[in-house]
C-alpha cells in the first residue's frame, strides 16, 4: 500500500490571533502541525499497519513547514517531502488543489491520500475533494472509520443527519474527522529519527508544472467587530432568586 | 444578477440554510434554484414558496443518495449552458463537497462559509470567519460563476408565501458513480448546533459535582465521567426545556464526557444561535472563537474572573449544579411546560 498523507504547519489553536496591517499576527505563539492533520496520519500509519507499505508525509510551504513534516515522521511515517517554490503565493484551495494532484501523479502508484478535515488557520475544507475531482479519484471525506478489504475501501462519512456508509475502488482521497479516533503520540525514538531525516525539497521544475493561477483573493484580514457587552452580573439570595430573575430577563429582551 | 441556489436536503427533509440562501439571492436579482434528489419535487414546491423564480428539477432514482461525483457533474453541466453569475450553497457537509467540485469543474474558485456578501462593482465581495473565528477575510473570486457557500444562520430566512409558484425546469441527472451508497448509520442525539437557535453547552466545570458520590467500584477515570454525565443531564434538561441543542467545550469533549458531535469551537462547530448559555466553560480562546458571534450570551461559572464573562451579556458567579437546575425549574413555569 503505498500511502501519502498532507500536512500544514498552522498557528497553535491556543494561540491569539489577531489582523495587522491586514495580515494575520499570533507573537510569540507556536506554529504546529495542523491538529487536523494528526488524525490524518493517525488514519495513515494504521492502513500502513493492516495492509503494509510505505507513508510519506508532504507539505507545501516555507523552510518551516519540516517542523509539520517531522511531527508525521516522528508519529510514524517512513519518510517526507517539503514542496516549496518561490512562484507558490497567495494560491487559493483551487490553486493548491491543482498542486496536490500534480504531487500524486509524481510520487506515482498512490492507493490511498490523506488529509485532515480542513487547516485551522483557512478553514476551507475544500482541497481534499477538490483534489480527488482533478485526479479523477473517489473523494471520501469527513471519514470517521476507514475499512480496507483487497482494493474496496468503507468508509463511514459524516453528515449532518450522521453517517453515510459509502464504499469505493483505491485508489482514493480520504480526509479524517476526529470521530475516527486519537491520534498517538510522537514515540521518543521517532523524535529522534524525525530530528535526524533529511527532508528532500521539490519545487515547481522538479514537478514539471507552471505555478497554478489563483482566483479567489483575499486582500486583507480585519479584527472581527468587538462584542459591545458589559457583564451584568445576576445575583441574589438563593439559586432559586438568581435563576428567576435571569429568566425574566432574557424573556423580557425577546432573547427566547 | 442571475443566481443559482443549490438547495441542501437528506431525504427530502430540506436543511434550513438553503432557504437562507435563496433569501440572499433574492436581493441581488433572480434566483434559480437547483433541487436534486429522487422524489423531491415537494421541495421544488418549497423553493419557490421561499422565494426562488425557477427550479431545475433534476429528480432521478440515481440521484436517491447524496455521491458528489454525481451531484456536481449533474450541476456543472446545466451550467455551461445556463450561465449563472453566481451560485450559492449552504455551508453543509454535502454543500462544501459540490462547491469544491463544480469549482472545478467550471475553473472557477470557492469561498467558503460567508458570513455577509456585498456588491462592488458588480461583483460579490464575501465576509468569512478565519483561524476558527479569530480573524475575518474579505474574498472576492475573479473567476465566473463565483461559487460561495453560505454559514448557517447568519443571513435572515425569508418569507414563507404559501402558494407562489413559478418556472419548474426538469434536466436529467449525470449519474457518474465513484462510489457506492451502503446504508446509513444514526450517531449520537441527532445533534445539529449549527442551526439551533438556543445552545446550553457545559465545560470541564460540569464534571465536578462536590455533592454527587459516584457508585462503588469505580476508578479514578470512571468516577469523572460518571459525573460528568451526571452534570450533562442538568445541561442537556436545560437545552430540552428551552428547545435548543447540546454543546461542550473541548475540554468536556477531550476528557470523554460527552462525544465530539457536541463540540463548540475552533475544531469543533462554530456556531451563532440566538442564545447561548456556557456552564462550567472558562473561555479559552479557541472556545471564543467558536460562539463569540451568539447573539446572547449567558455565562454560569464560579470563578469571576474566567474569560467567558467578557462575552457574556449576562452572568452568574456561582455553582452551575444548583443554578442550571433552578433555571429549567424558572423556563418550565415561564415557558408553560
Amino acid at each position: 500500500m503505498k500511502i501519502i498523507v498532507f500536512v500544514k504547519q498552522v498557528p497553535d489553536s491556543a494561540a491569539k490571533v489577531t489582523a495587522e496591517n491586514g495580515q494575520a499576527a499570533w507573537g510569540e505563539a507556536p506554529m504546529v502541525i495542523n491538529p487536523w492533520d494528526e488524525y490524518a496520519v493517525e488514519a495513515a500509519l494504521q492502513q500502513k499497519e493492516a495492509h503494509g507499505g510505505t507513508v510519506t508525509a508532504i507539505s507545501i510551504g516555507s523552510e518551516n513547514a519540516k517542523e509539520a513534516l517531522k511531527h508525521a515522521l516522528a508519529m510514524g511515517a517512513d519518510d517526507a517531502i517539503l514542496v516549496s517554490d518561490p512562484a507558490l503565493k497567495n494560491l487559493d484551495t483551487q490553486a493548491i488543489a491543482r498542486l496536490l494532484a500534480a504531487i500524486v501523479q509524481k510520487v506515482g502508484g498512490v492507493d490511498m491520500a490523506f488529509f485532515g478535515r480542513q487547516a485551522i488557520d483557512g478553514d476551507s475544507g475544500l482541497t481534499p475533494t477538490q483534489t480527488a475531482r482533478i485526479l479523477g479519484w473517489p473523494a471520501l471525506t469527513l471519514a470517521a472509520s476507514i475499512k480496507v478489504e483487497g482494493s474496496t475501501v468503507t468508509v463511514e462519512r459524516s453528515f449532518e443527519e450522521g453517517r453515510q456508509i459509502v464504499s469505493a475502488n483505491l485508489p482514493a482521497v480520504f480526509s479524517l474527522v476526529k470521530d475516527f479516533g486519537e491520534p498517538r503520540y510522537p514515540s521518543f525514538m521517532g523524535i529522534r529519527k524525525a530530528s535526524r531525516a533529511e527532508i528532500p525539497t521539490w519545487t515547481l521544475a522538479d514537478l514539471g508544472i507552471a505555478a497554478p493561477t489563483p482566483v479567489v483573493s483575499w486582500p486583507t484580514l480585519i479584527n472581527p467587530p468587538s462584542r459591545e457587552v458589559k457583564c451584568e452580573f445576576i445575583t441574589g439570595a438563593s439559586a432559586q432568586e438568581i435563576a428567576e430573575k435571569l429568566a425574566d430577563k432574557l424573556i423580557a429582551e425577546k432573547v427566547l | 444578477m442571475k443566481t443559482w441556489v443549490y438547495i441542501d436536503h437528506f431525504q427530502g427533509q430540506e436543511l434550513p440554510a438553503s432557504w437562507e440562501a435563496v433569501g440572499v439571492g433574492k436581493k441581488f436579482g433572480l434566483v434559480t434554484a437547483i433541487v436534486f434528489g429522487s422524489g423531491v419535487e415537494p421541495l421544488a414546491k418549497k423553493a419557490f414558496e421561499y422565494g426562488a423564480d425557477e427550479v431545475l428539477l433534476a429528480d432521478d432514482p440515481a440521484l436517491a443518495d447524496f455521491r458528489p461525483e454525481a451531484f456536481a457533474s449533474t450541476l456543472s453541466s446545466l451550467v455551461s449552458s445556463g450561465t449563472p453569475d453566481l451560485i450559492l450553497f449552504p455551508t453543509t457537509a454535502r454543500g462544501r463537497d459540490l462547491a469544491a467540485m463544480t469549482a472545478i469543474d467550471l475553473n472557477s474558485g470557492v469561498i467558503v462559509d460567508a458570513v455577509a456578501l456585498d456588491l462592488e462593482d458588480g461583483k460579490v465581495v464575501a465576509t468569512r470567519p478565519v483561524f476558527g473565528g479569530k480573524l475575518l477575510a474579505k474574498m472576492a473570486c475573479s473567476a465566473s460563476p463565483q461559487i460561495i457557500t453560505l454559514r448557517g444562520r447568519a443571513f435572515p430566512k425569508p418569507e414563507h408565501q404559501p402558494g407562489r409558484s413559478g418556472t419548474l425546469t426538469k434536466v436529467p441527472a449525470k449519474a457518474e458513480a465513484l462510489t457506492r451508497v451502503e446504508g446509513y448509520a444514526a450517531t449520537e442525539g441527532g445533534v445539529s448546533l449549527t442551526d439551533a437557535g438556543i445552545i446550553v453547552s457545559g465545560g470541564r466545570g460540569v464534571s465536578n459535582n462536590p455533592a454527587l458520590t459516584p457508585p462503588a467500584g469505580l476508578d479514578e477515570k470512571q468516577a469523572e465521567i460518571w459525573r460528568a454525565q451526571q452534570g450533562f443531564k442538568l445541561i442537556g434538561e436545560l437545552a430540552a426545556v428551552l428547545g435548543g441543542a447540546m454543546g461542550a467545550s473541548r475540554a468536556a469533549v477531550d476528557a470523554g464526557y460527552v462525544p465530539y458531535a457536541h463540540q463548540v469551537g475552533q475544531t469543533g462547530k462554530i456556531v451563532s444561535p440566538d442564545l447561548y448559555i456556557a456552564c462550567g466553560i472558562s473561555g479559552a480562546i479557541q472556545h471564543l472563537a467558536g460562539m463569540r458571534s451568539s447573539k446572547t450570551i449567558v455565562a454560569i461559572n464560579k470563578d469571576a474572573e474566567a474569560p467567558i464573562f467578557q462575552v457574556a451579556r449576562y452572568g452568574v458567579v456561582g455553582d452551575l449544579f444548583q443554578i442550571v437546575p433552578a433555571l429549567t425549574e424558572a423556563f418550565k413555569k415561564r415557558l408553560g411546560k
